[in-house]
């Protein structure tokens, strides 16, 4: 045993010190993986920086209402008297004065266009109170000030204001009946909320001659509340409306455009992996072929089948591996963070994220770099045990 | 032309290494077919708009929703010949992932803007007959199993019938199809009557999503679009006018670069190939040194011979580009069935150009460097060398 494994080691060392002899060749499993591997791991990354701004938006305690049969916020309509009643339903908190601690919303699209082009673009306008704060500690004022009630005043998220640049504190943007002045910039911990403009709700209701609420959002009282409020809100027969904690509407919200974008990586990958494939069956079967002599020699003096197979399928997975490192690589410098905005269909509005590169999805490359290396090393592995040790020294 | 057996003959010196070359050339080809007709999809709705027809939105949304009375007001602008109304319904089918667009319209003056949509008259007839009726895209008959005649219940994402009911049923009447298959994508849609719904749903009654005119003279659209804005102005529901075309282009805009990413997934694609078939093409030439310098001792001139590496290298490429697009071109319409709202996509005739240009490209790219060697190549240094 102790004996194979030094063989393995001895002929493993003598092939990786002539890849620099064949560096040409060699560099054609690195590079087709290394393509593969940033092509994969930049598309997924694409899908995991989106879903996880979403996924990542709102908190476990807190619970929003919608219309029941509504999807998201912009179809929902809560009408007023259905939003006091809720309000006042069992497992929510309330604050010290005995208020409860909810939010009525109202949510509506406006257009933006960015700066390069003059299309609009689905920006969300949320309506909501000058003490949102209350219910959403993570939010917070990062410039300017908040939006005083009753005036037509807008603090941008964080998001908004980086994808579109005439979103800028001192300037104005069409919400409803005209322009509005943008008093501030705020942020919410790199959630879907930093997409948005909040205005004051009242105005807005007043600008856009509405008279419903699109959403509720509550605070629960407590890990018990959220059913205890879900059951009181179904049991009420005045109130159509449905219940869900909030960490789960924001998730269901990403998963058409991520399953696209999971397909369309999926697809890419594997097609690109089979051209890379055929590149490493070359390369190895050409490493094979310009050591025929040198494997015959080895055999000949003794080397099992074994420690020559195993050579080759290890060149093959180093040459592999550092393929995914160099293709991993490239897709962490050129595109962890880099943020973009894109129309979630879900939800009909824009929505700003940035790519994420995590360590999960480099490991998911190299393993599928691995795979491919292991399978492109196989058979010219196998080719060079199965050599005729006479005739090829004959050759030589 | 006469060489052709030559250079074949030399493409072959090692089979398993120009089949694996040729295989990877193919698959790349293959990705082109496919992520190209993916754009086009995206991109149908531009291709499709008429220049004549003009939308009507909310000034500061589309959401936005406009008294049904603008109908009238439209309809009275000089140069507009017909004018229909449009909203979104926004309805589940069974499940949220089944999604596929809804559309309550005024079906006669709808049909009349949009000849694309083909629908016999009978089922025309139809539609205009029953209240209830629905009409949708063979695409999605297919895709659901829908016949003429059956109930088709929806869960209303945003409207709620009048007495709270959440399911609205509608009757199929009728299937239609596009003329030209290419825009199947583009109508893959239901239409129901917006008569019905308006009559039908708990709020917002009187009211409608957008408009769309068909003018009379295509080179009127700017001046028309500014008339009927100009109607609206200052009004509660001031309004937003375009084409069509730029109607849909700002729509595709919204989604990103989607043209940007799939030409960097093809670049990195295309990149990877260069070093392999690159590298295919320096190992053939370096193995065939003194063959190359036998044909220039019976009288071939250094040009030919660069000329049969070209070949060759040319020869590699398109022999495994054509593989590779032929592949594309069986699969695109079967996987266009599968994906909602792809359907009919293929691989064109400027792709398919675009493609053989690409493969030339390569060739050449990846045959200069071998190719000049073998002219330069020296015939007594050669012979002697092996």
């Amino acid at each position: 045993m102790a004996n194979s494994i030094q063989q393995i080691a001895a002929v493993t060392a003598m092939n990786l010190r002539s890849v620099p002899a064949r560096l040409g060749t060699s560099m054609v499993i690195v590079v087709g993986i290394a393509g593969v591997v940033g092509v994969m791991v930049a598309l997924f990354a694409m899908a995991e920086g989106f879903r996880s701004t979403l996924a990542g938006t709102g908190r476990a305690d807190r619970a929003i209402v919608l219309r029941g049969g509504s999807n998201d916020e912009l179809g929902s309509v809560v009408f007023r008297e259905q939003a006091q009643i809720l309000m006042d339903a069992a497992g929510v908190r309330r604050d010290a004065d005995g208020k409860p601690l909810a939010l009525p919303e109202i949510y509506m699209l406006t257009d933006v266009p960015k700066d390069d082009s003059p299309g609009p673009n689905n920006v969300v306008v949320r309506g909501t109170a000058a003490d949102v704060f209350k219910l959403r500690p993570e939010a917070r004022i990062v410039a300017g000030r908040m939006f005083q009630p009753g005036v037509r005043e807008v603090v941008v998220g964080k998001g908004a204001a980086a994808q579109f640049p005439r979103l800028a504190v001192g300037a104005t943007v069409d919400v409803r009946d005209g322009p509005w002045t943008i008093v501030g910039v705020f942020e919410t911990g790199g959630d879907v909320h930093e997409s948005e403009l909040w205005v004051d709700q009242e105005t807005l209701r007043l600008a856009s001659r509405r008279n419903a609420y699109n959403s509720v959002t509550v605070q629960l009282d407590g890990d018990a509340a959220f059913q205890t409020f879900k059951d009181a809100i179904t049991a009420d027969p005045r109130l159509t409306l449905q219940v869900q904690r909030e960490p789960d509407y924001y998730a269901s919200r990403s998963k058409a455009l991520n399953d696209l974008i999971t397909i369309l990586g999926y697809t890419v990958a594997v097609i690109m992996g089979i051209g890379a494939l055929f590149g490493a069956l070359n390369t190895m079967y050409a490493a094979v072929a310009t050591r025929t002599v040198e494997i015959a020699t080895l055999r000949a003096i003794g080397f099992g089948a074994a420690p020559v197979v195993l050579s080759v399928l290890i060149e093959a997975l180093l040459l592999a591996l550092a393929g995914s490192v160099v293709g991993g690589a490239a897709a962490y410098v050129f595109f962890n963070g880099y943020t973009v905005n894109t129309l979630n269909f879900q939800t009909f509005s824009q929505v700003a994220f940035a790519f994420r590169v995590t360590p999960g999805l480099l490991v998911q490359g190299a393993v599928w770099a691995c795979a491919i290396g292991a399978l492109g090393g196989l058979f010219p592995a196998v080719r060079a045990a199965r050599l005729p040790v006479v005739e090829a020294l004959r050759a030589a | 032309m006469k060489y052709l057996p030559l250079v074949w003959a030399a493409l072959w010196r090692r089979k398993p290494r120009t089949i694996y070359t040729m295989l990877s050339v193919a698959v790349a080809f293959l990705l082109y077919a496919l992520l190209t007709a993916v754009n086009q999809a995206f991109n149908a709705g531009i291709e499709v708009s008429g220049a004549d027809r003009l939308i009507t939105t909310g000034r500061y949304s589309i959401t936005q929703v406009l008294p049904l009375g603008y109908l009238q007001q439209i309809r009275n602008v000089p140069g507009v010949e017909t004018v229909t109304v449009s909203s979104w319904f926004g309805g589940v089918y069974q499940e949220e992932k089944n999604f596929f667009p809804q559309f309550p319209v005024e079906p006669e003056t709808y049909l009349a803007i949009y000849p694309e949509i083909l629908l016999p008259p009978e089922q025309k007839q139809a539609f205009l007959n029953t209240r209830t009726g629905c009409i949708v895209a063979k695409s999605l008959a297919d895709r659901f199993g829908w016949k003429l005649g059956d109930k088709i219940p929806l869960q209303a994402g945003i409207w709620p019938l009048k007495d709270g009911g959440n399911t609205w049923t509608l009757d199929l009447v009728g299937i239609f199809d596009t003329a030209d298959p290419a825009t199947r994508s583009q109508f893959e849609m239901l239409l129901m009557r917006h008569d019905f719904f308006d009559e039908a749903r708990q709020f917002a009654n009187g009211y409608g999503g957008w408009y769309i005119a068909k003018v009379k003279d295509p080179a009127q659209s700017a001046q028309i679009a500014q008339a009927i804005d100009k109607l609206f102005a200052n009004s509660p529901g001031e309004t937003r006018t375009d084409t069509e075309k730029a109607f849909n282009q700002s729509f595709l805009k919204q989604m990103g670069d989607i043209g940007l990413i799939i030409s960097s997934i093809l670049g990195a694609v295309f990149f990877t190939l260069l070093f392999l078939t690159g590298n295919t093409m320096m190992q053939s030439v370096r193995e065939r040194v003194p063959e190359l310098a036998v044909l220039k001792t019976i009288g071939f001139s250094d040009n030919q011979v660069l000329g049969f590496v070209l070949a060759e290298s040319a020869l590699l490429c398109v022999v495994a580009a054509m593989v590779g697009l032929a592949i594309g071109s069986v699969l695109l319409p079967g996987i266009g069935q599968k994906l909602p709202g792809f359907s009919g996509m293929e691989l064109t005739l400027p792709a398919f150009g675009m493609a053989v240009l690409l493969a030339f490209a390569l060739a050449v790219v990846v045959g200069i460097l071998p190719g000049w060697r073998a002219k330069r190549l020296d015939i007594v240094n050669a012979l002697s060398g092996h």
